[in-house]
């Protein structure tokens, strides 16, 4: 590896789901913080193995449903019944049943996008510049492959041990990626 | 203990009782992105060209046929007193019906852990976005004059006055542009991976420039998949009660006014139903001829096109149920002009639509009880066309059939379509095979990590997947 550049991490390659999984389980009781794993399809029983919590989108998504609904609700009342009242069919000026299909509506189309969105930013998406887009092998981690990455701003990390414990999971190819 | 039973070698249960694999053939995950990222990256076969040509310059007619009506006025269709919702109407109640057995397949199916769906959802989902496309042009036609649809919207306006939400049709606004949105948005997501896979195969900078773009940076982190699947299941599980309410909300632009035929209580989960009915319909009609033409039977294997079949034959019953509950209500009602309406349907002047729609949607699916036709694709492929066919009929039975006699037989009349109509109508066919045409070309047509991962090999504890011991642990 060239030394002219910073090491970004150790790379590990490894060829079926069940040897990426068990080499997540090593790495996460060694303690290590900054890493990952990258495999072509999620991985069943992958979050358990890198003792990951349970994904926050849904909160995202929840205030944007409130959201949707609240200012459908609003919208509604204050435009029919306040701003421009309309009597149709002599009917009361607002009312919450005429109301609700938009803001059901609205309700959806604000937690989809809630979802989308909370998405992206949890995983600082897009990033179209990363230094594992630029290593020659990972391309094929949308292809068939599956790679265990440890960074080196992980305070555990040292060039040789966190080799060795690779090695030990099981990958048969270890290369350094450069920042 | 656990020795004890790990030594215990279960017998393999008896060959007819395996289920079939979802990809035949054992093929690896390497020949998924192959053979799907082929249709993205080789020459352009010529077939596509042959359907491209014709339905490309059926797209150019639809915009002359617009272009004619924008400029002319509405008086260029068949629409006349006393019916005033004629093919644009029933067009757009069939094109968004299509549309929906795409949610069906991505949302309804993901939720319900139905593993069969990735071979066809992509398609289905771009079927979905076209189709609702297609439906959009008519209601913003069907307004006459087409520069005040802005007036649909809740923006302010110089009249200082705001649009009436207690008209389903404005609730329709709501309803057709968030599914749309939505649909999309579902699309996208799922496609970030795929556009990645394509991003990784380029061998042109314009091309990886382009797919990389799309695909926003992804890397397959485990990081990113866990917020990347809870966002996906959580987009199925809003699209569900979406896809539900939109057939429902274009159901009581009928259901809410008072003529027969239209006032019923059944008709939102009617449409509902016969709008997966018509869009599963649909997806055979397309996929049939492509798993062929695009080499893909590995991925689309029979056991899809069974399963979808049967989808078929219970939406298809489902309906069936539906004529008849509205008949039987029509006759215990006692209300003579309910009577009239559906007597007239059978046996009235348009006697055909009524019969058509009876046929092919109550009667021709129950053919797909028996597996011989299941089996065998040409059947399918007509029994789908048929289904199409025969929706189309309930939609003019519907509009048509229920404004031509009503009340007074002094408001009676008839309505025929003018070749504008028509034309039209064959020209919302060239923007959606273009777009369908453009989007299998330029984008991957298979879930491609979806299928993976329904894999045996995509399982850490199947054998195949490297598993050292067998079984879970």
């Amino acid at each position: 590896m060239p030394e002219n550049g910073k090491a970004f991490g150790l790379i590990a390659e490894f060829e079926t789901a069940a040897d990426v999984l068990h080499a997540a389980e090593s790495v996460r009781n060694a303690g290590f913080r900054r890493w990952d794993v990258f495999t072509p399809f999620p991985v069943h029983g992958m979050d358990k193995a890198m003792g990951m919590k349970n994904s926050k989108v849904g909160w995202f998504s929840f205030l944007g449903g409130v959201t949707g609904y609240t200012s459908g609700m609003l919208m509604i009342w204050w435009m029919n019944a306040v701003d421009y009242r309309l009597v149709i069919g002599g009917k009361p000026m607002f009312s919450p049943f005429g109301a609700f299909p938009p803001s059901y509506e609205l309700t959806i189309l604000l937690g989809a996008f809630g979802a989308l969105f909370g998405m992206l930013f949890l995983n600082r998406l897009p990033r179209l510049h990363h230094p594992l887009l630029k290593h020659r092998r990972f391309s094929s981690v949308t292809h068939d492959r599956f790679f265990v990455v440890i960074e080196t701003a992980d305070p555990k990390y040292s060039e040789t041990e966190t080799r060795k414990l690779l090695e030990q999971a099981g990958s048969r190819h270890i290369e350094l990626v450069e920042e | 203990m656990a020795e004890a039973v790990t030594s215990l070698k279960l017998q393999a249960p008896p060959a007819e009782l395996e289920r079939e694999p979802l990809v035949a053939n054992r093929r690896s995950f390497g020949w998924i992105s192959d053979q799907v990222s082929a249709l993205v990256e080789g020459k352009t076969p010529r077939w596509w060209w042959i359907a491209f040509v014709p339905s490309f310059l059926a797209l150019c007619m639809l915009g002359a046929m617009l272009t004619y009506q924008i400029s002319t006025g509405v008086g260029v269709w068949g629409n006349n007193h006393p019916v005033m919702w004629g093919w644009d109407i029933i067009n757009f109640v069939w094109w968004i019906g299509i549309g929906h057995a795409g949610t069906l397949i991505s949302a309804i199916l993901f939720l319900l852990r139905q593993r069969w769906r990735t071979a066809v959802n992509r398609a289905a989902e771009a079927m979905t976005i076209f189709a609702v496309m297609c439906a959009g042009i008519y209601p913003a036609m069907h307004v006459g004059r087409v520069w005040y649809d802005w007036f649909l919207l809740p923006v302010p306006t110089s009249n200082g006055a705001w649009p009436q939400f207690r008209s389903p049709l404005m609730w329709d606004v709501f309803a057709v542009s968030t599914y749309f949105t939505v649909s999309v948005l579902f699309w996208y997501v799922g496609l970030i991976p795929d556009l990645a896979v394509i991003r990784d195969r380029a061998k042109t900078k314009l091309r990886k420039f382009l797919y990389g773009l799309f695909a926003l940076g992804w890397t397959g982190s485990n990081r990113h998949w866990s917020n990347y699947e809870k966002a996906y299941l959580i987009l199925a599980g809003l699209a569900t009660p979406l896809v539900l309410s939109v057939h429902s909300i274009v159901s009581l632009d009928f259901a809410v006014s008072q003529l027969p035929g239209w006032h019923t209580t059944i008709f939102p989960p009617y449409f509902v139903a016969g709008a997966v009915y018509s869009g599963f319909g649909m997806v055979l009609t397309l996929l049939v001829p492509l798993r062929k033409w695009c080499k893909l039977e590995d991925i689309i294997t029979m056991r899809h096109i069974d399963l979808m079949c049967k989808v078929t034959l219970a939406t298809g019953s489902i309906v069936g149920y539906a004529y008849f509950m509205e008949y039987f209500i029509a006759w215990y009602s006692g209300n003579p002009y309910e009577r009239f309406t559906f007597f007239m349907r059978l046996f009235g002047p348009y006697w055909y639509g009524g019969w058509a729609m009876l046929m092919f949607n109550a009667f021709v699916p129950q053919l797909f009880w028996f597996k011989k036709c299941r089996t065998n694709l040409v059947v399918v492929f007509i029994i789908s066309i048929l289904v199409n066919v025969g929706m189309w009929f309930e939609r003019f039975v519907i509009v048509v059939g229920s404004l031509y006699r009503e009340f007074l037989p002094t408001n009676w009349g008839f309505y025929t379509p003018t070749w504008v109509d028509v034309c039209t109508y064959i020209g919302t066919f060239g923007l959606f095979l273009t777009c369908f045409l453009l989007f299998m070309r330029f984008l991957p047509m298979i879930a491609i990590s979806e299928v993976k991962g329904v894999t045996p090999q995509a399982d850490p504890h199947h054998p195949l997947g490297g598993a050292k011991t067998g079984g879970h642990h």
